[in-house]
This record gives C-alpha cells, sequence and structure tokens, in this order.
C-alpha cells in the first residue's frame, strides 16, 4: 500500500525538492542569482562576537596604564598603530590597535561577580520584578529572528556559563557549546540516514494526528522545534563548530606560538580562547549574528603580574590580534563589532599578595570592528587609575548602543516584559559619537 | 511571548497601553459571567443536560459543576464531550501522581466494567506513594527552586514535604511551620524555604516577596521601590510586610575537614535575632520613611517581646477565607486545568478579578471547613465534570482559548507541557529503562537528578522563576531524539519494555497496539495501524521499525504534552 509522506520533516527530502524545482529554471540563470544572493547574504552578516573575561580582568595592565603611579604595576606602555598605548605584552594587538578603540567607564556599584556579569550583560541593574535579557539574546530577536537562511541558533556561546534570554523567550536563550564545537546528543551515533528517515516519517503520522485534533497550538510547536533540531543535526552549516577544519596557517594567526608539526596548530590546552574565537569567526561567516566567547581567569586576587604576563595575556594577544587581522583578510572586520568586557575591572591599588581586587568604579573595555572608528581612547582615567577623568562616565548600556548602532538597530527599539513594561534597547544608553564618527 | 511595540513607538505610548490593558481586565468583571450568577441561580436545563458524574456523589462537586456550567451559558459556549477512559486516565495519573500509567494499568482500567470507576481511581492515586512523591518535587521546587541554592538542604526541604503530604497534614499548619521556621537545616527541613530566601544580604527583601506572592497570591514586589501602578498594593505595605521577617538570622556553620586540613561548609540554620521597632525605606522622592509590622491592617506590638513571624503566621492562617486558601485552591486548580481563576495564578486582588469568584470563594471557604485537606481539593477537583471532559475544542467552544489570552471557561481541558519530572518518570515507567543499562536505586537517582538538570532553565519571568518544562529548546529536542535514556528505551536488551513486548504473545497487529498503549495510553488508529504495518512489510529488518516506532511514539508531541 502506499503511505502519505510527511512533509517538512526529512532535510534530504526537502533537498530533493530543491534540486527538482531548480531544474526548471536555465541552470546558468539559477546560478547567476544564487551569486547575487551570496554576495547580499554576506552584506547582511552583520554580527558581534562578545570577548567575556570572566572573573574581572585587570585592565589597568591591559589597556589603561599606569607608569609612574605607585598602582602602575609591573608593566610598560607601548605604541600601537591607534593613537593610544596599551601593555607591552600585547605586542601583536599592538599591530593591529588600528581596528580597535577602548573605553573608559565606571560602572560603579556592581563590583559582584553575579552582579556584574548581569549589568554588563543585560545593561540594567539587577531587579527583583524582572529578568533582562543578555544583549545577545537581544540582538538574536532583532537580527537572528530575519535571518531565514541560517540553520544554527542565532546567540551561540562557547565555553561559558550562558546568560538568561530574560523576557525574550526561551528561543533566544544562548546556545552552549564548548571549544571542541562538539554539541551534545546531536548525533544519532551510527544509525544511518536512512533510519533517521524512518523514525522521522513515523514521527510524522503521529504528530499530525495530534496537530489535527482540535488541542491548540501546541502540538505544531512540538513539531516546528524537532524540524529546527533536525535541521541542526543535518545542516551543513553545522561545519561551522568544527574548527579542526580550519587551515593550519589561520589556526596559527590566534595561537600565541606556532604548533609544532603534527599538533593542531597550538590549538591544545595552552589556547582555548583562540580555538574559540576562531569558532566565532566561522559561526559569524555562516550568519550568525550574536557570538559570546567566554575567557575565564582574571579574579586574580594574587600574583597578577606573573600570571598575566605567563599565561593571560600572551593567549589573550594572540586572540584579539588574530581574529583581527583574520576578519580583516575576509573583508569581514567592517560588520563584526567586536567587544571585550568582564563584569567589571581590578582594584588599582595593588594588594598584599601582589594582586588586585574587584573594582568598578574606573576600567576599560575594548571595542572594534563593525565600522566604528579605530584605534582611539574615548574618555580617560585620573593618573592612578582610581577614578574617571572625563565628564563623562560610560555604562554598559552605552557600549550596547554603540554595537546596536554598528549592527543597525534602532536606538528607539523599545521592548516589552512579560508583564507588559516597556523596556529601551539598552537601557536607553546613547551611541558613543567618537566611535559612530 | 514578548510582545514588541513599534520601534519608534515613545516610551510614554507604551505605558498608555500598559494601563489601557489594565483598565480592560476592570471593565471585563462588570459584564463577566460573575455578574449573571447571582441574578440566575437556576442553570438552564438544556444547558446542564445529563448530570455528569463519576460516581463520586459529594454535592461539592455537584456545586463546582453548576457554577462552571452556568459561566457557560453566560459565555453562550458548548463544553466539549467527556473524555474516554483512555484520555482521561492519562490525565489524571500525570496530574496526581506525576507519571503516565503503564500498559497493565491501562488495561485493567478499560476492562474494569464499575460505574464509578474514575473516583475509585482518583482515591487510588492520593493514596499511592508517587502522590506522595510528586507533591513533594512540586513544593520543592516551588519553595527552593530546581536548582538548589548556596546553603539550602534539598534533603531537608524534601523530607519536611514527604512527611506532610503522607500524613496530609493540613495546609495552613504546612504554611505556618515554613514561616516560622527556626534549626538545622536536616533536622527541622521547613527552615529551607527562608534559607533559598536569603542568598543576597537584602534586609529579608526576597523572603517578602516569595513568602506573599507563593502562600498568599500577593504581588507585592514591585511595591518595594514604588506604589502599585494599578492595584491597591502600597509601598508602606511591602515594608510593613517585610518588618515582619526582619527578626530572622542565618548561622552557616563551618567545620574542620581532617583529610584536606582545611575549613569546609557544614549546616546552616536559622535562628532568631533581636529586632525591634520600625523599618526604614526610602520613598522615590528620596524621603526616609518607616514602616512597622502591620498585617493587612491588624497591627502587632512592635516590641522586643514579640516573635515577629509567630505573629505573622498567626495572621495568615485565621479567618473564614484567608489569602492562603484563596491562593492554595487556585494554584491547585491551575495544575489540573493549565489555567487557574486568575493570570498569573499567583496575583489575587481586586486589580486582577478572578474569571470565577464565585466559585473561588465557595471552594475557599469549604477548604477552610475541611480544616485545609489538600487531598479533598484534589479530590473536588479531579472528580468535577470539567476535568474529565475531552482536551478536544469543538467549533462551540473555540473562543475558550485561554492559550491566545481568552478567559478559561474550562470547556475542554487545556494542553499542558510536561514538567521534567513528568518526562522522565514517564518514560521510565513507558519503556522500563531502569531495568535495562542501569543498576541500583542509587545509580538510576543519580542518573535521573543529572537528566533533570539538562532541564533547568531560568525562565525569565518577572520572579526570575525557573522553568523545567519540555518548553521548546533544540538541546531539548536533540536529548529526547539522540539521548541515553531514549537510547535505552529502544534498545530491546534483556529487561526493557521492547523486548518484551517484541518476546511476548501475540501477532505484529497485537505488538503495534501494546506499544501504543504503553507509549499513549491508547490504541493506534485504523490509519497508524496500517501504516506500521506497512513499514513492517517493506522492511528487511522487523525489529528496526518496532524500534523506530517506539522512538518515534516517545518522541511525539502526543507523549510530551499532557493532555
Amino acid at each position: 500500500m502506499s503511505l502519505p509522506t510527511p512533509s517538512g520533516m526529512s532535510r534530504r527530502h526537502f533537498m530533493r525538492h530543491m534540486a527538482a524545482s531548480a531544474a526548471t529554471i536555465p541552470a546558468l540563470d539559477f546560478i547567476a542569482h544564487m551569486q547575487a544572493n551570496a554576495a547580499e547574504l554576506k552584506k547582511r552578516n552583520k554580527a558581534c562576537i562578545l570577548m567575556w573575561m570572566s572573573g574581572g580582568p585587570p585592565s589597568i595592565d591591559i589597556w589603561d596604564l599606569k607608569p609612574g603611579s605607585k598602582n602602575g604595576g609591573e608593566f610598560q606602555p607601548i605604541s600601537t598603530k591607534g593613537d593610544l598605548q596599551i601593555s607591552e605584552h600585547m605586542p601583536k594587538t599592538a599591530q593591529v590597535m588600528d581596528n580597535l578603540s577602548v573605553r573608559a567607564m565606571s560602572t560603579l556599584r556592581e563590583a559582584d561577580h553575579g552582579r556584574g556579569r548581569y549589568y554588563m550583560h543585560t545593561a540594567y541593574v539587577p531587579n527583583p520584578t524582572v529578568v533582562h535579557p543578555a544583549f545577545g539574546s537581544v540582538v538574536s530577536y532583532e537580527l537572528g529572528t530575519k535571518r531565514k537562511e541560517l540553520e544554527i541558533p542565532a546567540f551561540v556561546s562557547i565555553g561559558g556559563g550562558g546568560s538568561s534570554p530574560g523576557f525574550m523567550g526561551m528561543s533566544h536563550a544562548p546556545f552552549l557549546v564548548d571549544n571542541s564545537g562538539n554539541i551534545r546528543n546531536a548525533s544519532m551515533g551510527d544509525l544511518g540516514p536512512d533510519r533517521l528517515n524512518q523514525r522521522l516519517s513515523m514521527l510524522g503520522v503521529v504528530e499530525d494526528n495530534f496537530i489535527n485534533s482540535q488541542r491548540g497550538e501546541s502540538g505544531q510547536a512540538h513539531k516546528d522545534i524537532y524540524q529546527k533540531a533536525v535541521n541542526l543535526m543535518t545542516s551543513k552549516q553545522m561545519a561551522a563548530f568544527k574548527v579542526a577544519d580550519e587551515k593550519k596557517e589561520i589556526l596559527d594567526m590566534y595561537s600565541p606560538a606556532p604548533a609544532a608539526p603534527g599538533a593542531m596548530g597550538g590549538m591544545g590546552g595552552g589556547n582555548q580562547f583562540g580555538r574559540s574565537l576562531l569558532m566565532a569567526r566561522r559561526l559569524v561567516e555562516a550568519g550568525v549574528p550574536f557570538v559570546e566567547v567566554d575567557f575565564g581567569g582574571w579574579d586574580l586576587h594574587a600574583n597578577v603580574f606573573q600570571t598575566l604576563k605567563t599565561q593571560r595575556l600572551p593567549a589573550l594577544d594572540a586572540g584579539i590580534a588574530g581574529l583581527t587581522a583574520d576578519l580583516k583578510q575576509r573583508g569581514m572586520l567592517d560588520d563584526v563589532v567586536l567587544v571585550w568586557m568582564g563584569e567589571f575591572a581590578r582594584t588599582p591599588r595593588i594588594n598584599q599578595d601582589v594582586g588586585r581586587d574587584h573594582w568598578a568604579a574606573s576600567w576599560s573595555v575594548m571595542v572594534g570592528g563593525g565600522g566604528l572608528k579605530g584605534g582611539v581612547a574615548v574618555g580617560e582615567t585620573d593618573k592612578d587609575g582610581t577614578s574617571v577623568a572625563s565628564d563623562k562616565a560610560y555604562q554598559p548600556g552605552d557600549i550596547w548602543a554603540t554595537v546596536a548602532h554598528a549592527l543597525g538597530i534602532p536606538l528607539d527599539t523599545v521592548h516589552t516584559s512579560k508583564r507588559g513594561r516597556p523596556m529601551k534597547i539598552a537601557n536607553g544608553g546613547t551611541a558613543i559619537k567618537e566611535l559612530i564618527g | 511571548m514578548v510582545r514588541k511595540c513599534q520601534t519608534r513607538q515613545s516610551l510614554a505610548a507604551s505605558c498608555g497601553a500598559w494601563f489601557s490593558a489594565a483598565a480592560f481586565t476592570l471593565a471585563f468583571a462588570v459584564v463577566g459571567p460573575t455578574a449573571h450568577a447571582q441574578e440566575k441561580p437556576a442553570p438552564d436545563k438544556a444547558v446542564q443536560g445529563k448530570e455528569f458524574t463519576t460516581g463520586s456523589s459529594d454535592v461539592i462537586i455537584t456545586e463546582i459543576n453548576r457554577q462552571i456550567r452556568e459561566a457557560w451559558k453566560d459565555n453562550e459556549v458548548t463544553p466539549s464531550a467527556v473524555a474516554d477512559d483512555n484520555e482521561w486516565l492519562r490525565r489524571v495519573y500525570l496530574d496526581i501522581v506525576g507519571h503516565v500509567p503503564s500498559l497493565e494499568e491501562v488495561e485493567a482500567f478499560s476492562a474494569d466494567k464499575d460505574k464509578a470507576k474514575r473516583t475509585k481511581v482518583i482515591d487510588k492515586l492520593l493514596d499511592d506513594p508517587a502522590y506522595v512523591r510528586n507533591w513533594t518535587t512540586i513544593w520543592t521546587n516551588l519553595c527552593i527552586g530546581q536548582q538548589t541554592p548556596r546553603r539550602v538542604s534539598r534533603a531537608g526541604m524534601q523530607k519536611f514535604f514527604r512527611e506532610a503530604f503522607s500524613r496530609n497534614r493540613p495546609w495552613k499548619d504546612i504554611v505556618s511551620e515554613l514561616v516560622t521556621a527556626e534549626g538545622h537545616y536536616e533536622e527541622n527541613g521547613a527552615v529551607n524555604f527562608l534559607l533559598a530566601q536569603m542568598q543576597d544580604q537584602d534586609d529579608g527583601v526576597q523572603m517578602t516577596a516569595k513568602t506573599t506572592r507563593l502562600f498568599m497570591g500577593m504581588q507585592v514586589q514591585c511595591t518595594q521601590c514604588h506604589n502599585h501602578p494599578f492595584n491597591d498594593w502600597k509601598q508602606d505595605q511591602f515594608w510593613q510586610f517585610n518588618s515582619f521577617f526582619r527578626q530572622t538570622g542565618k548561622v552557616d556553620h563551618r567545620k574542620f575537614d581532617a583529610k584536606t586540613g582545611r575549613m569546609v561548609d557544614d549546616y546552616s540554620e536559622i535562628v532568631e535575632r533581636n529586632f525591634s521597632g520600625p523599618v526604614y525605606f526610602e520613598k522615590r522622592n528620596g524621603l526616609m520613611q518607616v514602616a512597622y509590622p502591620i498585617y493587612l491592617g491588624a497591627e502587632v506590638d512592635p516590641g522586643d517581646s514579640t516573635d515577629r513571624r509567630k505573629e505573622l503566621a498567626k495572621h495568615m492562617i485565621t479567618g473564614e477565607k484567608p489569602m492562603i486558601a484563596m491562593a492554595m485552591i487556585n494554584r491547585t486548580w491551575a495544575h489540573f486545568f493549565g489555567y487557574g481563576f486568575t493570570r498569573p495564578i499567583d496575583d489575587l486582588g481586586p486589580h486582577n478579578p478572578a474569571t470565577h469568584p464565585v466559585l473561588l470563594d465557595f471552594m475557599a471557604t469549604e477548604f477552610v471547613k475541611s480544616g485545609y485537606d489538600c487531598k479533598q481539593l484534589m479530590r473536588w477537583i479531579a472528580n468535577s465534570e470539567a476535568y474529565n471532559l475531552t482536551s478536544r475544542g469543538t467549533k462551540k467552544n473555540e473562543r475558550d482559548n485561554p492559550a491566545a489570552g481568552e478567559t478559561a471557561l474550562f470547556t475542554h481541558v487545556y494542553v499542558k507541557p510536561m514538567t521534567a519530572e513528568q518526562l522522565y518518570d514517564s518514560l521510565i515507567v513507558a519503556t522500563n529503562a531502569h531495568k535495562s543499562g542501569r543498576s541500583g536505586w542509587e545509580q538510576s537517582e543519580k542518573q535521573r537528578q543529572e537528566w533533570l538538570q539538562q532541564f533547568v532553565r531560568t525562565f525569565g519571568t518577572d520572579d526570575g522563576e525557573e522553568s523545567n518544562s519540555f518548553d521548546g529548546t533544540i538541546p531539548q529536542a536533540l536529548m529526547m531524539m539522540n539521548g541515553q535514556l531514549v537510547s535505552d528505551a529502544v534498545s530491546v536488551k534483556a529487561g526493557s519494555h521492547l523486548g518484551d513486548v517484541l518476546a511476548g504473545k501475540g501477532n505484529e497487529i497485537v505488538k503495534i497496539n501494546r506499544l501504543y498503549m504503553s507509549a499513549l495510553g491508547r490504541q493506534p488508529t485504523k490509519q497508524e495501524q496500517a501504516a506500521a504495518q506497512g513499514y513492517l512489510k517493506r522492511s528487511r529488518e522487523p525489529l528496526s521499525v518496532y524500534q523506530d516506532l517506539f522512538w518515534a511514539l516517545l518522541n511525539s508531541n502526543e507523549f510530551i504534552f499532557n493532555h
């Protein structure tokens, strides 16, 4: 007997249809059409990569050095290709600093890890009556939903603990992956595609019966999410997670030292950050509008200089420099905004354990790419780094407003919480005029 | 869902929309079902039709049925048909004991010819150990969240509820004990509710907000900072409630660990701290104000001889129809029906009129009269006509669509997502997965906990609530499709349910029937049966067909929803 083929569930089925309908257009037209589309897609692929320094990085030892001050510490500034100086332990980044800018800011009160993390991710102070979305979820909502060709989630978080989509809802939650690029349960093991198709077509029979049983919308919603999961499992875009496919020269760009012959391009335990950034670039290339990369180990209450010099900064330097140069050589740097921040920074004062403690009153974040002005320092801290000397202390809302501007999201966008409360995008922050030109 | 305002809409305009939504609710109350309820007490015979009964003759159930019918009539909607036995049995198992019925239980219920078999099953389930486990899970999650906060004992909280539900303790005693608890977090598990609200040094703000909301159905959390924009709660009322909690202290004990030579966390406890007089709070205009312990207008001596939490509990459980009774009725009703009499269910008050206010009042009064008997309350709900209807809607009640924001009229049963616990425990029942490839209670409990954690996500509701339902994320779908539990279930290992069915008696029709009964609690339709046989005919590997069929059933929307 013949059986109804369930519609829509099988990617192979879908591909067959594609091929069939393409054949009805003259082949050359079809190819030309595809190429035009590809160019159009590339242009639209605005994205943001957030480099999240979990634990609170000492920006005073990285972007805003204070030589001559008692708070200055062990490091010296060096000149860069931009109009500012940075740490001597960031020499590769110094060479691409014409693309990156540093902004002094003061987040004043949030010097607790959890609260600072929330504030910097959402631009809102924690509040018991509402959970605000991380900015990645906002971008997923604003840009991800418009990218119909995107089969992988619009907000990917690499190596981190994730953040809440808040009132944006679960469909805009970060999709968490570790930097191996392995996605849990994404494979059916050794069952072949025939079995997957058999399962999906049997599933279609039961699902469609339930959907047609006058029981509301949830049956269809379930089918839709399974469709997305199957798309993900079978999507060519999944290759974006496979950093190991990258050429050795590219891997080396992100690594503090070139790989030994035969080794995975320096991508062993020593450079997880570079590996994550490379995955981020691949995801952005595939159309993902927001990728967060977690790089931890900054809660340096003791022994700050030794740790920075030997562990944190070589990886950070190579990662940022590699990503910036790689995006540039691909012509993507003007479309991809880079943001570097943590939940707060560290005390200018050096404690008795040669460490720095939590400090939110005066610190710096780095922003670059995305067509924003590079190589400048906006605002400044005083000579000991203990307060923001410029007339305006920037807040995280101003950073996200700048990012929104670069991504083409209007700054008068207002979202509404589940309770009907209006929420301005980026908490009503303003795009920094020195950066948007 | 998120509603996005027009990009260029001003903030002020949005505020306007917010207020007019509230105005709409108020207007609705005037013309709603209640206005008519008192004028026309006698139900219309034509609408009423034949009296429905599960076999129970409790007059309270009759009254519930009468009031629900009255709202149908007032709103000109017609109820759906009564659910068939299979549909109803699966639902009542999920709601009372937290998992689907086994194949044997489905078959036994079908075979039972007793006209009172529904009410018999309800009584049986309320006495099942799984009832205690299910409601312990539900209230533990509500009180301390799905992820155990720091310095809180989940085991202690569970022990408290296990004991409370197995003895069917009066709800007012349970609430009173949670609010007044003191001591060691394992010796007196009740303290964990307050310990979970003491994560920040916030002067009892979280305790105030959670206690009033969870047990009284009062949302005062917004009034911490300002008078509520559209209800009667004032800022000073928040701080009046708050002042009842200010004698609550916490001690986190540490102990020496001989193995590591370090101090490590030991137990935590709630202790009484000295506090008397007013609390201070700041008005929006920057002025400092004071608030004294006053419970909804009833003043309490602010002196240092007063045990404020005891006073609070005393007020909370006193009266013919206290807020804790209303809140419990509304929450339990919503547990069974998916929607309560207000939305959200924990926001009661004149600003948010109930859809069936007379019924809510009636049930709350009866609940108090019953001695706050939780099992009795569930008996009333599960035996009610509305709960026994099918979840299929009809043309004549399509307006009754609360998912689209309409008032819930209960003309048919609404589809609910399973919680993670329901899903896991149902998969175990349907597949015997615990018998194939798993060994020992401890190991299976560990696997259960690990599995459940994959579902815990903060949900972003206005209370920082969590959700642990199957709420439609890709990782959840992938876990169901390719995860270990379902893989084991279709593995045909010795002792697995699939293995048993395939090795059992009967031809392929019987086997297909039994797989449908195990997973979905019903027989396949003719079309489904024919489709499955078609696969068997065409396949060279009949085993793979059965495996894939069982996989499809367990992954289906019909399995994962409670309907």
